[in-house]
């Protein structure tokens, strides 16, 4: 390798970047024609029925939609690049809004369910690799199966049945009106309002809320981590390195922790970043199980009100949102990892 | 016919004790459900949207009784039979999609891998972009955009997890036929003058078709999880056309709360055992087939006197 090809950090990173451009563009334009092949008028598929057919022509022609398929197209592309994602059609609200809005509950969900499922998957793959084909390795795996093939609704039908109502959790929602009420807002993450307002009894009451529904979400993803680690870990003890060290003679355990789980963990951030797209799935369902009101409520809601305006734009976000996130990672990943510089 | 067993066996002459295990129950599971898919008629003691029997109607919510060994739901069907029928759509909805997955997703993989050039570029990207889509936010978009069209039917939901997963067939194909299509049989070919179309149908398409089942039995599982997330979103097959498991679930959830159970509980669980049976399969397979995590089942070595002077190869243990 010369030097200039290799472990250049900047200059992956670089690359990265620039290789993702065009990657936002075939999405941008693949969202923006999915949408236009439908057929029907969107305007009238929102607002018919509520507006006269006057106003309905007034709307299309303000939204643009009496125009060119290509002059839209390039109004489209321009407005996302200065970070305007549209305006609903049925309540006439900047997609922004709704996303600032409903995303924080999105945020801290997925981030409390992404902390818990680390948390359970890890260690159970790791065991699970470690002695396999033992009767640990065929219960965690069947395990491991079964929260991956649990749909979660089922798991929160479970759960809302068989734990919330012994325990007296609440099943619906991520706060009680009073809370709701009580904090003021600040950063649209209830969560952090809540701590930040420093008010004990409304931190408890999103703490639990919060608990069923990042539970599942959770056990939806563990299951992959799990799956994962496990593989990992089964071809880091097959490795050379491994078999040199027990041939030295390092006891089995310091082989295991040392040569074996320290590096089988590696690939686990490049994992953590093929999650994201899963968990964005995952969270859409949980919202819906738990009436969380996050982003995917939202998208449902305005699905369910044929608002293509709504529809399209919170789509283009969340699909720029997976690949930014995915090359973040990538970076991440190439900073504690230099092999994967190339 | 005896190679052709031979393959089949494969996974099973070539795994031992837990893996082997596991297997055998995926495709034991697996095949209780093909059974209930193919004959529900017969095993289903109703429709799965009848609400009354012989002139008399069926309780709304009723519980588990005899005649209903799983209850009636809300909208007066009972439980079991939607179940079972339940089986069929799923097989249904999952054999349409791999279907269309071929038969769209490997003449496109050929001609871009074939051709390569501005066709290759412009497939290669759309593709990718629909594989960066996060698979559940992609079906929800397409189901979307079908309800005006085949809305609630079981072709529809088979269109939106099609764009879902053709992406890695086309993938799998193009990439196998890129590097074949420079191998000496292709360039022999050539040379006895066999036209391009020739040249994909009868040496390449076998050649590169032969990772499209395991990817068929791996995309399964997955595609029966987002057909039910699809309906539990109200964005799949309606209650009416089919019985689908996923909507059960949906309208038992408005349940939980009022003491009814059997209603979520048994669709719950069918979508769980298909999904665990199905999945054992691809890790049975994939055990086997993956050669960095095979481990060979070591065999007695046992020579007849005429051999003992020919050196025994050592099987990787």
């Amino acid at each position: 390798m010369t030097r200039a090809g290799s472990g250049s950090l900047p200059r992956y990173i670089l690359q990265r970047i620039l290789l993702v451009i065009p990657m936002i563009w075939v999405i941008l334009t693949l969202v923006f024609f999915l949408m236009r092949v439908a057929p029907g008028d969107p305007v009238s598929a929102a607002l018919g029925g509520k507006l006269n057919p006057q106003a309905l022509e007034q709307r299309r022609e303000a939204l643009g939609f009496n125009r060119p398929l290509l002059a839209q197209y390039w109004d489209y592309l321009s407005s996302v690049l200065h970070g305007d994602f549209g305006t609903t059609f049925s309540d006439n609200q900047p997609v922004l809004h709704v996303i600032r809005d409903n995303g924080g509950a999105t945020l801290y969900l997925t981030m409390a369910s992404f902390a818990l499922a680390l948390l359970i998957g890890i260690p159970l793959g790791l065991l699970a690799g470690r002695y396999r084909d033992s009767a640990p390795d065929a219960v965690i795996r069947l395990f491991g199966i079964l929260t991956y093939a649990a749909p979660i609704f089922f798991v929160g039908f479970l759960l809302q049945f068989y734990v919330a109502e012994p325990l007296g959790l609440p099943t619906s929602g991520d706060a009680s009106p009073i809370t709701v009420f009580e904090v003021p807002t600040k950063t649209h993450i209830l969560l952090l309002d809540a701590v930040l307002s420093g008010n004990g009894t409304a931190v408890q009451d999103v703490l639990k809320h919060l608990i069923l529904p990042a539970f599942t979400l959770a056990l939806l993803i563990c299951g992959v981590f799990i799956r994962l680690v496990r593989v990992n870990m089964l071809q880091t003890m097959q490795t050379d390195y491994v078999e040199a060290a027990e041939a030295r003679g390092l006891k089995r355990s310091s082989v295991t922790w040392r040569h074996g789980f320290r590096n089988a963990l590696i690939p686990v951030i490049t994992i953590v970043g093929l999650q994201f797209a899963l968990l964005l799935g995952g969270a859409i369902l949980t919202e819906q199980t738990f009436n969380w009101p996050g982003i995917g409520s939202k998208l449902l809601f305005y699905i369910n009100n044929r608002d293509y305006g709504a529809v399209q734009g919170i789509v283009t976000f969340l699909a720029i949102a997976v690949v930014v996130v995915s090359v973040l990672i990538d970076v991440v990943n190439a900073l504690i990892d230099p092999r994967v510089r190339y | 016919m005896r190679r052709m067993f031979a393959a089949l066996a494969k996974p099973f002459t070539e795994t031992t004790g837990l893996a082997r295990w596991m297997l055998v129950a995926g495709i034991l599971i697996t095949a209780v459900f093909v059974v209930c898919a193919i004959f529900a008629p017969w095993l289903a003691p109703y429709g799965f949207a009848q609400s009354s029997a012989h002139g008399v109607d069926f309780p709304k919510t009723g519980h588990p009784s005899s005649a209903h060994p799983f209850g009636t739901d809300r909208l007066f069907f009972d439980v079991l039979s939607r179940v079972i029928w339940g089986a069929r759509t799923a097989l249904e909805v999952v054999v349409l999609s791999i279907l269309f997955c071929v038969v769209l997703g490997v003449p496109l993989g050929l001609l871009s891998g074939f051709y390569g050039g501005a066709l290759d570029r412009v497939l290669v990207l759309i593709m990718d972009a629909l594989y960066a889509f996060p698979t559940l936010l992609l079906a929800i978009v397409v189901s979307f955009l079908l309800t005006d069209v085949y809305g609630g039917s079981v072709i529809a939901v088979s269109v939106s997890l099609t764009v879902v997963y053709i992406p890695q067939y086309f993938r799998v194909v193009r990439n196998t036929t890129f590097s074949a299509k420079e191998a000496t049989y292709i360039e022999a070919a050539r040379a006895i003058g066999a036209r391009d179309i020739r040249i994909m149908r009868k040496y390449l398409f076998g050649n590169v078709v032969h990772s499209v089942p395991v990817l068929g039995t791996l995309n399964a599982a997955d595609a029966i999880l987002t057909l039910a997330g699809l309906g539990f979103l109200g964005l799949g097959i309606q209650s009416t056309q089919a019985a689908e498991w996923g909507h059960d679930l949906q309208r038992a959830l408005a349940d939980a709360g009022s003491g009814v159970w059997w209603t979520g509980l048994y669709p719950g669980l069918a979508i769980v055992f298909l999904v665990t049976g199905l999945t054992l399969v691809g890790e049975g397979l994939n055990e086997t087939l993956n050669p960095t995590l095979r481990r060979r089942r070591l065999l007695p070595v046992v020579m007849s006197q005429r051999e003992r002077t020919t050196p025994v190869q050592e099987e990787q243990g």
